[in-house]
């Protein structure tokens, strides 16, 4: 008999393995998958994990490996605060819209002047959207105690809406010919966020660094990470330590409202280029998974990001090189998921074959 | 701008390995936004790419990567088939326009061809088809069938694309039904089911006994065919399967012949930069086979007005004609130029509907 224990503690080394062993059990099954599709699957995992790293045009899919993971960790970093805390922002989404629509106006609002404050405003700007966003919630929790679950999710169909309308009207390119979609921030020298645009290096991928070592600071050394723990880990044990739940939930929720404005706005002034009604690719909901994927641990979030868009990226080049449908590719990410909660169920229980008689 | 240098450097590399080695064979890529399977637009670009293979056999190499969305993304999997060397790479949907531009900047010996676009570059080329043509022989069909006299319309985006169709199904079916009135969704997606189903449903309730769509996949389709007595087209796809109630006809994108003529040009050596935007005529637009549904006088009327377009004798977009609000657009006999087609962002007169903003 195969019964399941609980362990007294979680277990830190298999917490710290987990996420390895479900990559390893990921590629198996994923190999399986692309053997039923007839493909190798040897070549399959190579060229999705393998090319993109140290394969023949890496020179070219290192940075983009940055360009894909910037946003995820970026929102995923804010979204792990909360998450400690058991405040859920399941809106991300909604707020790197509205951080790219405010950051995006002011830049377009200046075109075609140039100056070095642009930028710096615009960073100011998406900031402040994706955290406006993000308060509708927080307030409304604190106030009228409302699901900060449905809320922030519902809002990401409302700035969807919002973005829409900004698509083809106020934010328009007057010279796109009547298409929707704003004018090319890439072609406006001071409203772009590339530090170095051949090399593929935005201002984005710097905030996530640095993001990550704030987060890591604050969880690690500071009272407020301490509570936001605490809350998370004994709501009771918090309140009795004076932690002021008000407080916690407008802070997690701002903090990951702005870093999701951030990821917006740092998208839509490089990589993205313009406001348009397609300009949302789910990086908001992704991140959610790479909060969880990353143990919600700052340098684990990090890694996880990578992990992510490598998959995301690999997966591309497989599909061009080997034919793989894309919808191949998404069922290979979610065993990946998939294992790794599967795989969650080992660090809280323990498995023991029982040798004991049916008695 | 190193980088830049070595891409460049690469793709030069490239190419003078792939004209030794491929004298036998041309790598054409194509980047679908949809997937494969999607029932109209991205399935109809897929069955012009098999065209293309099944015309030159083993002179080619297609490969194709789909669901890529707008933006980022784009530019990496177009920037990713220029790098592995392909000498001519269709990108199908409108919001590759820049990423496909940018790419081509930095890959000068590869071909690019871009759909729906208006940005071309000595290597980027643009294609569209005359959609608006099909939309006159629906509008016809739809304005002799309705017996409600509202004739509702899923709109995706307000591009002028799309208000073109809107125009052209309007001007063609009060020609023929004075009394219709047109009932216009806007959808604000190329492909979602749910909520294409959703506005199939509100305009069948409004009293629509026609439902034409701008959208691409068959639930609207579905939804006709659950209520019942209601007519449908068929979008990018002939969607068949809906035949011969609701679906009576369909307009099919066919870009099977100019796929197989650019490719053969790249392998010529003949390729050139160009806007092309063909119609009935050329074949680009198909009009799917008119089912028993419709009376035999109207099919005839149908096939006339499609045989007079097709032969450029007759333009859908022919004076007199008014704007919404009411001034004067072409006088009588005049014909629209490309020009204002191509940014049209108005409703001609009567259409009782405002173009969101």
């Amino acid at each position: 008999m195969i019964s399941l224990e609980k362990r007294p503690m979680p277990s830190r080394t298999l917490s710290m393995a987990t996420p390895i062993i479900a990559v390893i059990i990921t590629m198996i099954a994923g190999g399986l998958l692309f053997v039923v599709l007839g493909k190798n699957p040897f070549e399959a995992i190579r060229t999705i994990f393998w090319d993109p790293l140290l394969g023949e045009y890496a020179f070219y899919y290192r940075p983009q490996l940055l360009v894909k993971a910037a946003p995820l960790v970026l929102i995923a970093i804010g979204l792990s605060l909360g998450f400690k805390a058991g405040i859920w922002n399941i809106g991300a989404e909604g707020q790197y819209i509205i951080g790219a629509l405010c950051g995006a106006g002011v830049g377009l609002a200046f075109y075609p002047t140039e100056s070095i404050l642009i930028f710096p405003a615009m960073i100011l700007a998406g900031a402040l959207g994706g955290w406006a966003w993000a308060m509708i919630p927080a307030l409304l929790k604190v106030k009228f105690g409302t699901n900060e679950i449905l809320v922030s999710l519902m809002l990401v169909y409302v700035a969807e809406q919002l973005l829409a309308s900004m698509s083809l009207g106020l934010l328009k390119n007057p010279e796109g010919m009547g298409f929707p979609g704003s004018r090319n921030l890439n072609d406006y020298p001071s409203a772009n966020s590339w530090i170095n645009e051949a090399a593929g290096l935005h201002w984005g991928m710097a905030f996530a660094f640095i993001a990550v070592i704030f987060a890591y600071v604050l969880l690690n050394r500071h009272i407020l990470g301490f509570n936001i723990r605490l809350t998370g880990e004994a709501p009771r044990a918090a309140r009795f330590s004076g932690v002021n739940p008000t407080r916690l939930i407008l802070f997690c929720l701002g903090t990951s409202g702005a870093l999701a404005g951030l990821a917006g706005l740092f998208e839509v002034s490089g990589p993205s280029g313009q406001v348009s009604i397609d300009f949302n690719i789910g990086y908001g909901f992704t991140a959610i998974i790479v909060a969880f994927l990353g143990r919600l641990h700052p340098v684990g979030i990090l890694l996880a990001g990578l992990l992510m868009a490598l998959t995301y990226i690999g997966g591309e080049i497989a599909q061009g090189n080997l034919g793989l449908p894309s919808a191949a590719i998404q069922v290979f990410q979610g065993m990946l998921l998939f294992f790794l909660l599967a795989l969650d169920l080992l660090t809280n229980f323990r498995i023991r074959f029982a040798a004991r008689g049916t008695a | 701008m190193k980088l830049t240098k070595l891409l460049t450097t690469a793709a030069v590399a490239l190419g003078l390995a792939t004209t030794a080695m491929a004298s036998e064979k041309t790598k054409v890529g194509f980047v679908y936004v949809g997937p494969v399977g999607d029932g109209g637009w991205t399935y109809e670009h897929d069955q012009g790419r098999k065209a293309v293979v099944a015309e030159f056999g083993d002179e080619v190499e297609t490969t194709y990567v789909e669901s890529v969305p707008e933006g980022a993304d784009a530019e990496r999997v177009i920037t990713q088939m220029a790098l592995q060397g392909a000498d001519l790479i269709f990108t199908t949907s409108f919001g590759y326009m820049d990423p496909t531009i940018n790419v081509a900047k930095k890959f000068p010996d590869v071909k690019f061809e871009h759909a729906t676009g208006y940005k071309t570059a000595d290597n980027v080329s643009v294609y569209s088809a005359r959609f608006y043509e099909g939309r006159a022989v629906q509008g016809h069909i739809a304005g002799r069938m309705t017996k409600s006299n509202v004739i509702g319309y899923i709109a995706s985006f307000p591009i002028p694309e799309v208000i073109r169709g809107i125009n052209s199904a309007y001007i063609h079916a009060k020609k023929v039904n004075p009394d219709i009135q047109f009932k216009i969704i806007w959808a604000y997606t190329w492909f979602d089911p749910a909520k294409e189903a959703d506005a199939a449903k509100a305009l069948i309730e409004q009293g629509a006994d026609v439902i034409l769509q701008h959208t691409d996949s068959t639930a609207p389709q579905a939804a006709a065919q659950a209520a019942g007595n209601v007519i449908t087209f068929g979008q990018a796809s002939d969607m068949s399967e809906y035949a011969p109630l609701p679906r009576v006809s369909s307009i099919i994108d066919n870009w099977a012949p100019y796929y197989i003529a650019r490719t053969k040009a790249v392998m010529d050596g003949t390729w050139e930069s160009t806007s092309t935007w063909d119609g009935i005529g050329a074949g680009m637009v198909g009009i799917g086979e008119i089912s028993d549904a419709v009376p035999a006088d109207v099919k005839a009327e149908a096939l006339a007005l499609k045989d007079s377009l097709a032969s450029g004798e007759y333009h859908a977009f022919t004076g007199p004609l008014n704007k919404q609000d009411g001034s004067p657009w072409l006088a009588e006999g005049e014909t629209a130029d490309d020009g204002t087609l191509a940014g049209m962002n108005f409703y001609v007169e009567g259409i009782e509907a405002e173009i969101p903003n």
